[in-house]
């Protein structure tokens, strides 16, 4: 199976390539169009800011190819963010396939929200094996709202998604690399989709 | 809800860790990798590396130990010492580490704190403080602890989360070794006056400790080493008991 993880720009993106290779999979790198297109699964990780990041993917024709692809592809973090309508971090429009903003936490609660917090609601084979209150790491200061592709939740201030889902595009907002056995076996069950 | 997080904190010099780690079933001591692996396996929730190295050589082997350390392990991890540079940063990341602890270099120049969260997000800076009290009044320290400054602790709390730094690890020299517990009323005010994550380092000696900074101290994580190290406390028996307490933890 080949595993490709978009490289679009500086990053920790070396933390998933490690979890994969703990799954026995040797993931690679790669920003070229033909080797995303033609991979069996795709990971769309997230890095740094989203404005910036945003102008990266444009500079090299990543935004429209991800929108199109047909095999699973799995966005991480920032990742998942951008494949929402737009975000309120540097107002950025985003990519569009889930049909959700993502917006900034209030100031009620600490941002960002760093740390090990709970999914729950799970409706995806992407938890198989995975129960209602699990714990997940998670680092950010922006969340997607709940929507009709939502997942999984998480509460933080308020209830938000935590995952996302729609056709071959799976979003999750933790670090499933970092996040112990549990996000092992989400990376698991998603090599099996 | 968001768990409360338990941090061991390893030494790290040339590659090696460094003061005392006695645990039973351990090959070899004085591995970091091996160290990380039984800290992940049993609990806790991130680690921290403190690179201690004085040598150019030890900043070297800092980076092939990080990269084989992100190979093994499955939860987050800092490293800290002797980053003074965008490229110290990136190097590190680079190999795999998660965040970055800064600490004299940004009192030296604060606007590092800045360009550092402008490159690699706020999430991955940390901003570790060193104080005590002096005439009644919190003075941050710097060079590990070893140069007093005449930084106000809340003053410069405020500014490096203003700056950008996505956290604070909080050390009250006043604390630290004693093993009388941590500096609650201090934690307490930091936690309710800034808006980012507060970790409490200085002063575990028992259980309770952990229970009090948490409730009376209001920190987000704790931090410690030597309680681990010598397994005073184990990190499982930690999280159960303070549950019992109703403080939200990962088990």
């Amino acid at each position: 199976m080949k595993v490709v993880i978009i490289d679009y720009g500086a990053g920790n993106i070396k933390s998933i390539q490690f979890a994969f290779k703990r799954l026995g999979v040797d993931a690679v790198l790669s920003n070229k169009l033909k080797e995303i297109m033609g991979a069996d699964k795709v990971i769309f990780p997230g890095v740094g800011e989203a404005n910036s990041a945003m102008k990266m993917l444009g500079e090299s024709g990543l935004d429209i190819i991800i929108p199109q692809l047909t095999q699973p592809v799995l966005g991480i973090c920032l990742g998942m963010q951008l494949l929402c309508n737009d975000t309120e971090e540097g107002n950025t429009k985003g990519l569009g396939v889930f049909n959700v903003s993502v917006k900034r936490f209030p100031n009620q609660v600490k941002v960002p929200q760093m740390g090990w917090n709970t999914i729950n609601n799970l409706k995806s084979e992407l938890f198989h094996g995975i129960s209602e209150n699990e714990y997940m790491y998670l680092v950010h200061s922006y969340y997607a709202e709940n929507c009709k592709d939502t997942i999984a939740t998480t509460n933080y201030s308020q209830i938000y998604s935590s995952a996302l889902q729609k056709n071959n595009f799976y979003g999750v907002q933790f670090h499933p690399e970092k996040s112990s056995y549990t996000g092992e076996l989400l990376l698991k069950n998603f090599l099996e989709l | 809800m968001l768990a409360k997080r338990i941090i061991p904190c390893l030494d790290i010099k040339n590659g090696r860790t460094v003061k005392g780690v006695n645990f039973i079933d351990l090959r070899d001591a004085g591995d970091p990798i091996e160290l990380a692996k039984i800290y992940s396996e049993n609990g806790a929730d991130e680690l921290v590396f403190l690179d201690i190295s004085a040598t150019l050589e030890g900043r070297k082997t800092m980076l092939d130990l990080v990269l084989k350390v992100a190979k093994q392990i499955n939860i987050p991890f800092t490293v800290g010492g002797g980053i003074s540079s965008l490229e110290d940063v990136e190097a590190l990341l680079k190999c795999g580490a998660d965040k970055v602890s800064v600490n004299s270099s940004a009192i030296k120049r604060p606007d590092l704190i800045n360009e550092l969260s402008k490159k690699f997000g706020n999430q991955c800076i940390v901003v570790a403080i060193d104080a005590k009290q002096i005439h009644g009044q919190w003075k941050v320290h710097l060079a590990g602890g070893t140069i007093s400054t005449d930084l106000d602790l809340f003053e410069w709390a405020k500014e490096v989360e203003q700056r950008g730094a996505g956290e604070i690890l909080f050390t009250s020299m006043d604390h630290d070794g004693t093993k009388n517990g941590f500096a609650n009323l201090v934690l307490k005010k930091l936690s309710e006056e800034l808006n980012i994550p507060i970790i409490a380092s200085g002063g575990a000696g028992n259980i309770q400790h952990f229970i009090d900074t948490f409730q009376l101290g209001k920190a987000d994580g704790a931090l410690a080493a030597s309680v681990f190290h010598f397994g005073e406390i184990e990190i499982l028996d930690l999280k159960r008991k303070l549950k019992n307490n109703n403080i939200e933890v990962r088990l």
